[in-house]
């Protein structure tokens, strides 16, 4: 089983002509319903909604309240790596930018773990550029081994794997997988991504569910909003989305909402996601998947984060650097991408509490022991 | 020889077939299934079987059901 | 638009009205109710041939063109509903068959897992499988995972006649079951099978609130048209129902200063 067919579906659909057909008994009926098709999606996405923005937002925040209650989990990111053999054009670490290449060993790693843990927080997301031979499985399997000590929840946010080798890493401790297409459009991923393993399209669109299938227990997936046609990537990321809820129900499956940062290299946004725009995203995902995770970055700035805590956002990350080792170790070090929001844990925690949302660090334990030696 | 018909003891002679038992009870072969011992008998073969001795006989059809 | 045939079994049907023979004052009736129903399938139970009785053959008043759909009432165990599927087949009306364990008198529901294991060996033995099962999310998946045809899910316990009383939960089957879901059992008004179609279900069987109508006839061609009715406007796309949110202070203000 693949999303490929669907994905290929909905690539080739006339977007445009779509929205223009779009009217606002379209958009009402959507607003309407208890379970929503696609067809109800594109209405929410169409201009015909942004009169009814309004009306789309309560409905919005009163599901979300209803599924999540009036919390945000909070996490952070921890690179351990950033030596990289693709050539992502919009990335910081593309092999061909000449940043100096680093990789945590395991006694930095536990400094930079202290440093985090010392903040309270207990969910990790660690991320590492695409190098096998630099970031092995075997690498990874170790610095769990480091981190469970600390964290009682990881996800990985790595190069596409095999499912054996994320069930490994199930094993070693790893709970939730992030994994993002980039950009749906096969033609425009393949001008993206030049050279190096990323280029599979396939491998990568199906690795979520790889990870699905060796039991993470979240998955989390994104386009980088901006690279392409965002509608387009929003509409297949929420179809993604549904396909892996339909067929993993035990699988928590959330969406990433990255919009194109500056960074370091040549390549910019094509096109920009205004806040409008993040915002209609963001509502359509929530009535269509009430269900579904919402992950907002650092990449936006504090104000805008605030302003969308009522609209269906479920996680944030806070007190973060993207660059290796930026938590503890010194130097200037550079990051995979600039950050807008760079509140620490304590103040994220505090502005969460005055807006009336709690802070959640940490929402589940597993009732049986996990593999190794755990915290 | 006795044979079980539907839960009940039935005196029988040697040699009767299943089809003129069935029609001894004023029943139609095809509105009808039974089962001998547990195994159900094909319908076309209600002639070609004989009754023995301690034969169970369930005779089954269909009626009003939801 | 082109017709809207339910294709189960092999089968594309024009009605999505399941009916049954049970609970009749008199049989006679049963040409009349599949005619004015325009219903095309209906159910059947085997039982033990009464040798003292002489009451009338119910097949005598099925019209031959209806798809027979044989039950397994009166089974308690898997075991049992198989040795009954069996026996139904051996009647030689095809191979549909509705499986119904049941060994709870006093409530009347089904047994999800003697169904699911009894389904699994039928279809195995070529039966198209569809079996009567509570309005469970787990039973309805393995009932998919077994190769059942369809899922019947109950909207009250058989024969009550209550509606749908278990309408989230039907719901949900509807979205997430990728096979028909037909709505069996306590089903008391037409009103309430118009609902249950209006919702996305596939068909309804319906067969005590017809038969102990006072006028089973009348009542059998009301059912007809509710479950058309519903099945319209399922197909039509319901219009919106306004939510009237309170606004309080507004969520998507600061959105105006860009």
């Amino acid at each position: 089983m693949s999303f490929y067919p669907i994905c290929a579906e909905y690539s080739g659909a006339p977007l445009t002509e779509i929205f223009a057909a779009a009217t606002e008994s379209d958009v009402r009926r959507a607003l309407g319903k208890t379970l929503l098709g696609p067809e109800d999606f594109l209405a929410l996405m169409s201009p015909a909604a942004l009169p009814l923005l309004e009306e789309i937002a309560r409905k919005a925040s009163r599901l979300t309240e209803q599924n999540f209650g009036r919390t945000i989990q909070l996490f952070t990111p921890l690179y351990l790596s950033n030596y990289c053999t693709n050539h992502c054009v919009y990335c910081g670490f593309n092999a061909k930018n000449k940043i100096p290449r680093t990789q945590l060993t395991l006694k930095q790693l536990e400094e930079e773990a202290k440093a985090i843990a010392s903040t309270g927080l207990k969910h990790l997301l660690i991320l590492t550029g695409e190098s096998r031979i630099k970031a092995s499985p075997d690498y990874l399997d170790s610095c769990m081994g480091v981190l469970r000590k600390y964290f009682p929840s990881v996800s990985i946010e790595i190069y596409a794997m095999e499912q054996d080798e994320y069930a490994r890493l199930v094993d070693a401790g790893v709970d939730g997988l992030t994994i993002y297409q980039e950009t749906y459009d096969e033609e425009l991923y393949a001008e993206l991504h030049p050279r190096g393993p990323k280029r599979d399209f396939r491998y990568r669109l199906d690795a979520p569910e790889r990870g699905c299938k060796a039991g993470m227990r979240v998955v989390n997936i994104g386009a980088l909003l901006g690279l392409g046609d965002w509608h387009k990537d929003a509409l297949i990321t929420a179809l993604h989305a549904a396909y892996l809820q339909d067929r993993y129900p035990e699988v928590d499956i959330s969406v990433s909402l990255p919009r194109m940062r500056p960074h370091v290299g040549e390549f910019q946004p094509t096109s920009i996601v205004e806040d409008r725009d993040m915002v209609q995203v963001m509502l359509a995902l929530r009535l269509f998947l009430p269900r579904l995770g919402i992950t907002v970055s650092t990449r936006e700035n504090a104000e805008f984060r605030e302003n969308i805590l009522p609209l269906g956002v479920t996680k944030m990350s806070a007190g973060v650097s993207t660059a290796v080792g930026g938590h503890s170790q010194d130097g200037d070090q550079v990051g995979q991408f600039d950050i807008s929001d760079e509140r620490g844990v304590e103040e994220m925690c505090e502005v969460l509490r005055k807006h009336g949302y709690q802070p959640v660090f940490k929402d589940w334990e597993s009732i049986t022991e996990p593999a190794k030696g755990a915290a | 020889m006795v044979v079980v018909l539907n839960g009940k003891k039935m005196d029988m002679t040697e040699g009767v077939t299943l089809l003129e038992l069935l029609e001894s009870k004023g029943l139609s072969p095809e509105t009808v299934v039974v089962e001998r011992n547990k195994e159900i008998v094909p319908a076309d073969s209600f002639t070609d079987v004989v009754l023995n001795d301690g034969d169970h006989l369930e005779v089954l059809r269909f009626v009003g059901g939801g | 638009m082109s017709k809207d045939l339910f294709e189960i079994g092999g089968l594309k049907l024009d009605s999505r009205l399941f009916t049954g023979t049970g609970k009749y004052a008199d049989d006679s009736v049963i040409p009349g109710i599949c005619e004015a129903s325009g219903s095309q399938v209906i159910t059947v139970a085997l039982r033990r041939v009464d040798m003292e009785s002489t009451t009338g053959n119910v097949m005598d008043f099925i019209p031959k063109n209806m798809q027979l759909l044989p039950n397994t009432s009166g089974a308690r165990t898997a075991d049992e509903a198989v040795r009954i599927a069996r026996l139904a087949r051996a009647m030689g009306c095809g191979d549909w068959i509705k499986i119904e364990v049941i060994s709870d008198n006093k409530y009347l529901l089904p047994d999800g897992y003697e169904t699911a294991r009894a389904t699994e060996i039928l279809v195995k033995e070529g039966f198209i499988v569809l079996p009567y099962v509570n309005a469970d999310l787990y039973v309805a998946r393995s009932l998919v995972d077994a190769g059942a045809a369809a899922v019947m899910p109950l909207g009250a316990p058989i024969g009550t006649n209550r509606g749908l009383q278990t309408r989230e939960m039907l719901r949900i089957l509807i979205d997430e079951i990728t096979i028909p879901v037909i709505v069996d059992a306590g089903i008391g008004k037409p009103s309430e099978a118009c609902e249950a179609m209006e919702m996305g279900a596939d068909a309804c069987l319906v067969n005590t609130a017809i038969a102990t109508a006072s006028d089973p006839v009348m009542m059998a061609r009301a059912f007809g048209r509710a479950v058309k009715a519903g099945r319209e406007a399922y197909l039509a796309g319901p219009g919106a129902t306004q939510c009237h949110a309170a606004a309080s202070s507004p969520l998507t203000d600061f959105l105006s200063g860009d």
